[in-house]
């Protein structure tokens, strides 16, 4: 029920938002700074909810297999290996150490 | 033609994982597939599909959803006129408003037919690409009978750092990440999930002086 309440407030949320740009665009012009900015709260925010998921589960430390297994994908993808790859290579080796006993 | 399909089998896999780790988190099939309809940038339905499924609160979940967003201002200022004709090409045209739709239509310069049919072409391909990967994922996913063993959940902070690091190559916007994900860090475990995210937009405060220093200079 919050999950399909989340759904729908970001659905109407993110429409508003896009409608905001042709509607503003006669009335003022963002600066060249506000824009930069704009774009780099969306790359904070990203990174700090890649790490924070891949480092902590609920408020406590996640175990290893999970940093490992998302480190060894964030590698690949700064070697800009396909994402395919880089999703399969991070959930493999989670998987493998987790076989392997270690959490 | 061949940019938009080699965009279109990255967007598949994307759309596929979105489905997946929706169903390992425990979503039903339909709502990941409404979200990937309704809302349409990928992001933003990750990063509240994982603060939601990590029990943060809807406000959060919401918010750093919409914060994600908050880019497509500057990209409907930049090529609205490109959709801004009828009625109904302004809605289609606003929900078709994503990261590629927008590169495609900028790249096609001053030439606004041209403009035209590259955002038109890239928002509806991509639209059908990434729902149809959603809904197979959600499908296929709900058949997997221990997400964590497979390593799944390491699929979804995995995708997002990909989806980070082109934008990190900015020296500014990377101090920026570093600051704010420490912010993060350290709020973790005292604050509901979703809000340490949030607070890592306080990591901004780096950039904005940086850039006030060069304005100043």
């Amino acid at each position: 029920m919050m999950m399909l309440a989340a759904i729908l407030a970001l659905a109407v949320g993110t429409f508003l938002i896009r409608l905001a740009g042709p509607l503003l665009r006669k009335r003022l012009t963002l600066s060249e700074r506000v824009e930069t900015i704009l774009k780099a709260g969306a790359t904070v925010v990203l990174l700090a909810l890649a790490v924070t998921s891949a480092l902590m589960v609920e408020g406590e430390f996640a175990g290893w297999a999970l940093p490992a297994g998302v480190l060894v994908g964030g590698v690949l993808a700064w070697r800009r290996l396909p994402l395919a790859v880089v999703v399969v290579a991070a959930a493999a080796t989670t998987a493998l150490l987790r076989l392997a006993g270690i959490a | 033609m061949r940019d938009i399909s080699a965009l279109a089998a990255g967007i598949l896999i994307v759309g596929l994982s979105f489905g997946a780790i929706a169903a390992a988190e425990g979503v039903p099939w339909w709502q990941a597939s409404a979200m990937s309809a309704l809302v349409f940038a990928g992001a933003s339905q990750f990063a509240t599909l994982g603060i939601m499924t990590a029990g943060g609160g809807l406000l959060a979940g919401v918010a750093a959803g919409l914060v994600l967003n908050m880019r497509h201002i500057p990209y409907g200022m930049a090529i609205g006129d490109v959709y801004w004709t009828g009625l109904r090409s302004k809605l289609l045209g606003t929900h078709l408003l994503i990261d590629q739709s927008t590169a495609f239509a900028l790249a096609a310069g001053k030439d606004l037919r041209r403009a035209r049919v590259a955002f038109w072409t890239a928002g509806v391909v991509l639209f059908v690409v990434w729902n149809v990967g959603t809904v197979a994922g959600a499908l296929a996913g709900g058949f997997i009978a221990d997400p964590a063993a497979l390593g799944l959940d390491a699929a979804l902070p995995a995708i997002l750092l990909a989806l980070v690091l082109p934008g990190l190559r900015d020296k500014a916007t990377l101090l920026a990440g570093i600051v704010g994900t420490v912010i993060a860090l350290v709020a973790g475990p005292f604050l509901p999930a979703g809000v340490p995210v949030l607070l890592a937009l306080l990591g901004l405060a780096v950039m904005w002086r940086g850039t006030g220093t060069k304005a100043a200079a």
